[in-house]
């Protein structure tokens, strides 16, 4: 048994106890009850349960828990309220990026490890850096479109914030779980 | 899916890493995970022990002096997708790490455990094969061991039970490409083909042209090579002929995901594209 320290969406947990074959996803959904993230293949194929680790998106499917020790994890439940979503979140709303939305939440943090690497992505860029995350109801054409949507709305909303200054948008709430 | 039990261990040195490894029941080492992770939830492999590198963060560098490169086993595929040096001076590279798998592989997958793993549709065997690439190895002594001499068949390197690659050495390849025919759904190459070529102003004066996905072992080209030899580099029509029966005397692999005969006839296609491709500046 393991012992693992962890930052999850900011907040720190110490667990003892941890089963060297805990898989990622289940630590998060089974001990913390995380629920956001999916399971959808279980073969490291459809990106349905990407999360964040240290800002980079990873499939916790592929990944055990013990290796996420001393690491920052985001997962869905972090990057947003339901009072005040992520931009990323309020694209795929607006632009109907999501059908059943199972596929949504790794789509979403995906989409947002996108925009770290190249925030101004074309339509190409946008499908190919999507490529590890699988959605069986969309054909795609949506999430492109929240993707290209949020992409204006974070750019626009960035030079807003002066240094020192708290954040004003929720896209912001990200650097402040300490997950770039 | 749940990996049968193992004992976890992170140590902080490639000397305790060793120990471990001697010592360990069954042991295996752990680097990105991304292709042992899913064979331990197959229960394909069941190691006892599981020794995990991320705690010797040194093994993950690119580090170059002169014209020569050394990078870390532990280097992940996205930090390689995402160094300008290395597209640059070892286009051949960084075009394999950016077209291997997914993002989120890339994120965690690393060179080392590519190499080490040894898949026969992998994209770095070839890369390393035509790069002419040396493997740092650790064990009883440091070893070294170049590219043609460790990449074995299926699955199976030049590596001991009781050994770790840490290092990969090769120098700079300005004129190099990678290109892959993929398969749409595993995004692994059916034939990739690695092209890295001595131009002097616009003749190719020597190439080393290695392919991979075809057969158990990435190999080189070498009718290909000699035939492209004196070749003018944006003569299109001379380079597709030189590498036409670019896979000769192999024996090519059939399986669900493509014939013998659609991969030898799409390696000569995917070679002209490879030349092509090194021939032009990054
Ligand atoms: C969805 C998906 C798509 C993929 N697509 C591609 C693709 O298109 N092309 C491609 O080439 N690969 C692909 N891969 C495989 C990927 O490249 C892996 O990252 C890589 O094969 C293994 O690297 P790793 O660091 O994850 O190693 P691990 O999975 O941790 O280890 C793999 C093996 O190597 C051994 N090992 C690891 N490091 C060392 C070391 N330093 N010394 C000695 N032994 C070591 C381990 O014990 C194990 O046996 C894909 C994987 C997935 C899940
Ligand atoms: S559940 Fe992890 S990739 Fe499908
Ligand atoms: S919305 Fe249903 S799988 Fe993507």
């Amino acid at each position: 048994m393991g012992r693992i320290e962890l930052e999850v969406n900011g907040t720190r947990h110490e667990l003892e106890g941890v089963e060297p074959r805990l898989l990622l996803v289940h630590f998060l959904r089974e001990r913390l009850a995380l629920t956001g993230t999916h399971i959808g293949c279980d073969t490291s194929s459809c990106g349905a349960c990407t999360v964040l680790l240290d800002g980079k998106a990873v499939k916790s499917c592929t990944m055990f828990a013990l290796q996420a020790d001393g690491r920052a994890v985001t997962t869905i439940e972090g990057i947003g309220s339901s009072a005040e979503l992520h931009p990323m979140q309020e694209a795929f709303w607006a632009q109907h990026g999501l059908q059943c939305g199972y596929c949504t939440t790794g789509m979403i943090l995906s989409a947002i490890d996108l925009l770290r690497r190249n925030p101004d992505p074309d339509e190409v860029e946008i499908r190919t850096g999507l490529e590890g995350n699988l959605c069986r109801c969309t054909g795609y054409e949506n999430i492109v479109k929240a993707v290209r949507a949020a992409a204006a709305a974070m750019a626009a909303a960035q030079p807003v914030r002066e240094a020192g200054e708290p954040p004003k948008s929720p896209g912001e709430l990200l650097e402040v779980g300490g997950s770039r | 899916m749940i990996p049968a039990t193992f004992n976890y261990f992170r140590p902080h040195s490639i000397e305790e890493a060793l120990l471990l490894l001697r010592q360990g029941e069954a042991a295996k080492i752990l680097a990105g995970g991304q292709s042992l992770i899913p064979m331990m939830k197959f229960r394909v492999v069941e190691p006892k022990t599981l020794i995990d590198l991320q705690g010797v963060p040194e093994l993950a560098h690119v580090m170059w002096a002169g014209g020569h490169c050394t990078v870390g086993a532990l280097t992940t595929h996205a930090s390689l997708a995402a160094d300008a040096d290395v597209r640059r001076k070892a286009g051949v590279l960084w075009d394999a790490a950016n077209a291997l798998g997914d993002p989120q592989v890339r994120n965690l997958g690393t060179i080392g455990g590519a190499c080490s793993h040894a898949d026969p549709s992998a994209d770095y065997p070839a890369v390393m094969l035509a790069l002419d690439a040396c493997f740092i190895v650790a064990g009883e002594k440091t070893r070294e061991v170049a590219a043609a001499d460790f990449f074995k068949g299926t699955f199976e390197t030049a590596l001991g039970e009781s050994e770790i690659l840490t290092k990969i050495t090769f120098d700079a390849a300005a004129h190099s490409a990678y290109v892959k025919l993929e398969h749409p759904a595993s995004h692994y190459a059916l034939v990739g083909v690695a092209a890295v070529l001595v131009m002097s102003r616009d003749t190719i004066e020597d190439a080393r042209i290695a392919i991979g996905g075809l057969a158990d072992a990435p190999f080189r080209a070498g009718g290909v090579e000699r035939r492209l030899r004196g070749i003018k580099g944006n003569d299109g029509a001379a380079i597709k002929a030189a590498c036409t029966g670019a896979v000769t005397g192999q024996d090519v692999r059939s399986d669900v995901e493509a014939s013998a005969a659609y991969r030898t006839a799409m390696a000569d296609v995917i070679a002209a594209r490879a030349v092509g491709a090194a021939t032009r500046p990054r």
